[in-house]
């Protein structure tokens, strides 16, 4: 019952109706075939939300296998499909995606897709990285959410602490300078306010939170 | 042209970098535009006191005066600085605008009426509560539309809004028809108004109900209406409903708002539920 890649890849290209477009994604989604990868990237780019958000869930699912496929075939020039992969980079948060996810955080116009590249850069797993990198991305990491957190968009500002927060728990060695900075920061935002305060007392527990971050499903947001 | 389009957060946030030099204006420029003989440059000026947030006092009686403005009108006659001025005032937070406002509640111009009851709604003074009532006369029978022009005979959301966020208890009776209105978002806003006016949790239910309207602009109204009163109890139904996470963060940030007002000294376990739900939205 094994259906060949070709067919799976042939079915997206003859699809008549968004619905069906859909369909046929979510079964290239479902085969977890690594050769489909760049099929599930070229979905991001057909203007079909429901189709880019099928491909975004199947290409986290492939995890690091899609990582340099995603940043290899990153589109600059359609926003939408680089918005799709931006939030995939990010909820697999392999270190590889550092720079393209730092430039978003920092850079990109939408700030949906800010929100998810500040709170991914959080999270990433360090452990990846050869030693000799781990300080340096790390450090690079916490000045950029230190940066977005001058933002004038609260969303940005609660989204740098969330982040600031996961890079708090995943860089042990930054813990300290992250609650000093916590501990100094006063937003008028009240919502920022209280996620500064929830964060801090999440790192200051003695026994850490565990990472209560399910990766949500990346929405069109 | 900004007939029948209510400024959302949305649109206001992106609005300030789509309009040409929106940084190159000075406070001083743009009260000194208020009066300048290009009546675009007014109309910008007016716009843009109210996005940055100007609260100089002279900002603000520059834009009250503005509420009188005669030179700047439309083909249908409309307003469109009076307007302008309107919804800035209510950013500014000044209760001098009240009685400006208030009386721009009989204005001709619809859009004037309905800007001037959203920022009383904004402006936290209740004194404005009987000009506020007087737009309901006639009730749900005389709440139809206008005809040739796309809204009704009143700002019915913007008023009704307003009644709930200025607390005006005594007018509950008036508002409870509204429930009933035939246009859905008339109803949320009466079922909003409803809840803040008797925290009867029947009414934020109805709101949770809205959640699954088949219409998504429907369903975005009733995360901004649970949103708006705080509504903790909808916190799941939010995060799972079907719209844009942008939207559903905005509600939730409503939610978390409330719960820091109920216990600001210490971290409720209301608060911490909200947010881990808003982490998940971002």
């Amino acid at each position: 019952m094994s259906i060949s890649l070709a067919t799976l890849i042939a079915d997206i290209d003859q699809a008549d109706s968004p619905e069906r477009l859909i369909a046929a994604v979510q079964a290239l989604a479902t085969a977890r075939l690594e050769a489909g990868i760049p099929t599930l990237i070229r979905a991001l780019g057909f203007n079909n939300p429901g189709a880019a958000v099928t491909a975004v869930k199947g290409l986290v699912q492939m995890g690091d296998a899609a990582v340099m496929p995603l940043l290899t075939l990153l589109d600059d020039y359609n926003y939408g499909a680089r918005a799709y992969a931006i939030r995939a980079l990010a909820a697999i948060a392999d270190p590889r995606a550092l720079d393209v996810l730092l430039s978003a955080a920092e850079t990109d116009f939408a700030p949906s897709v800010r929100r998810a590249a500040i709170k991914g850069v959080g999270h990433l797993h360090w452990l990846k990285l050869p030693d000799s990198e781990q300080t340096i991305a790390q450090s690079r990491t916490y000045s950029t959410l230190l940066r977005v957190f001058q933002d004038a968009d609260w969303s940005l500002r609660y989204a740098a602490i969330a982040g600031l927060q996961a890079l708090g728990q995943s860089a042990p060695a930054l813990q300290p300078h992250i609650l000093a900075d916590l501990g100094g920061f006063q937003d008028a935002d009240v919502a920022v306010q209280a996620r500064i305060a929830w964060a801090i007392a999440t790192l200051q527990s003695p026994q850490p939170v565990p990472h209560s971050f399910p990766h949500p499903h990346p929405l069109t947001s | 042209m900004l007939d029948g389009t209510p400024e959302s957060q949305f649109e206001e946030s992106t609005t300030g970098s789509d309009a040409a030099g929106a940084e190159a204006l000075t406070v001083e420029q743009a009260i000194a535009n208020l009066a300048h003989p290009d009546t675009s440059l007014r109309y910008y000026a007016a716009w843009w006191l109210g996005k940055f947030r100007v609260s100089d006092p002279a900002a603000v009686e520059a834009l009250m005066a503005a509420l009188s403005d005669e030179s700047d009108r439309t083909e249908l006659g409309g307003y469109p600085l009076r307007r302008n001025a309107a919804r800035a005032l209510g950013k500014l937070g000044d209760r001098r605008a009240v009685p400006g406002l208030t009386a721009c509640l009989s204005c001709e111009d619809f859009y004037v009426r309905e800007s001037a009851a959203q920022s009383l709604g904004m402006l936290g003074d209740p004194s404005c509560i009987p000009a506020l009532v007087s737009l309901l006369e006639g009730g749900v029978a005389a709440a139809v539309k206008i005809p040739g022009r796309p809204h009704l005979a009143q700002p019915y959301e913007s008023v009704l809004e307003a009644l709930g966020a200025l607390g005006a208890t005594d007018a509950v009776e008036l508002i409870r028809p509204f429930a009933e209105h035939p246009l859905q978002r008339v109803q949320y806003s009466a079922v909003r108004a409803l809840y803040q006016l008797t925290e009867n949790p029947a009414y934020g239910d109805r709101l949770v109900a809205a959640l699954q309207s088949n219409d998504i602009n429907l369903r975005r109204v009733a995360l901004s209406d649970l949103g708006a009163v705080g509504y903790l109890p909808a916190a799941d139904a939010i995060a799972t409903a079907a719209t844009e996470n942008s939207f559903k963060l905005f509600s939730l940030k409503g939610l978390l708002e409330y719960a820091v007002r109920q216990s600001p000294a210490t971290l409720s376990a209301d608060a911490i539920k909200v947010m881990t739900l808003m982490d998940s939205m971002l």
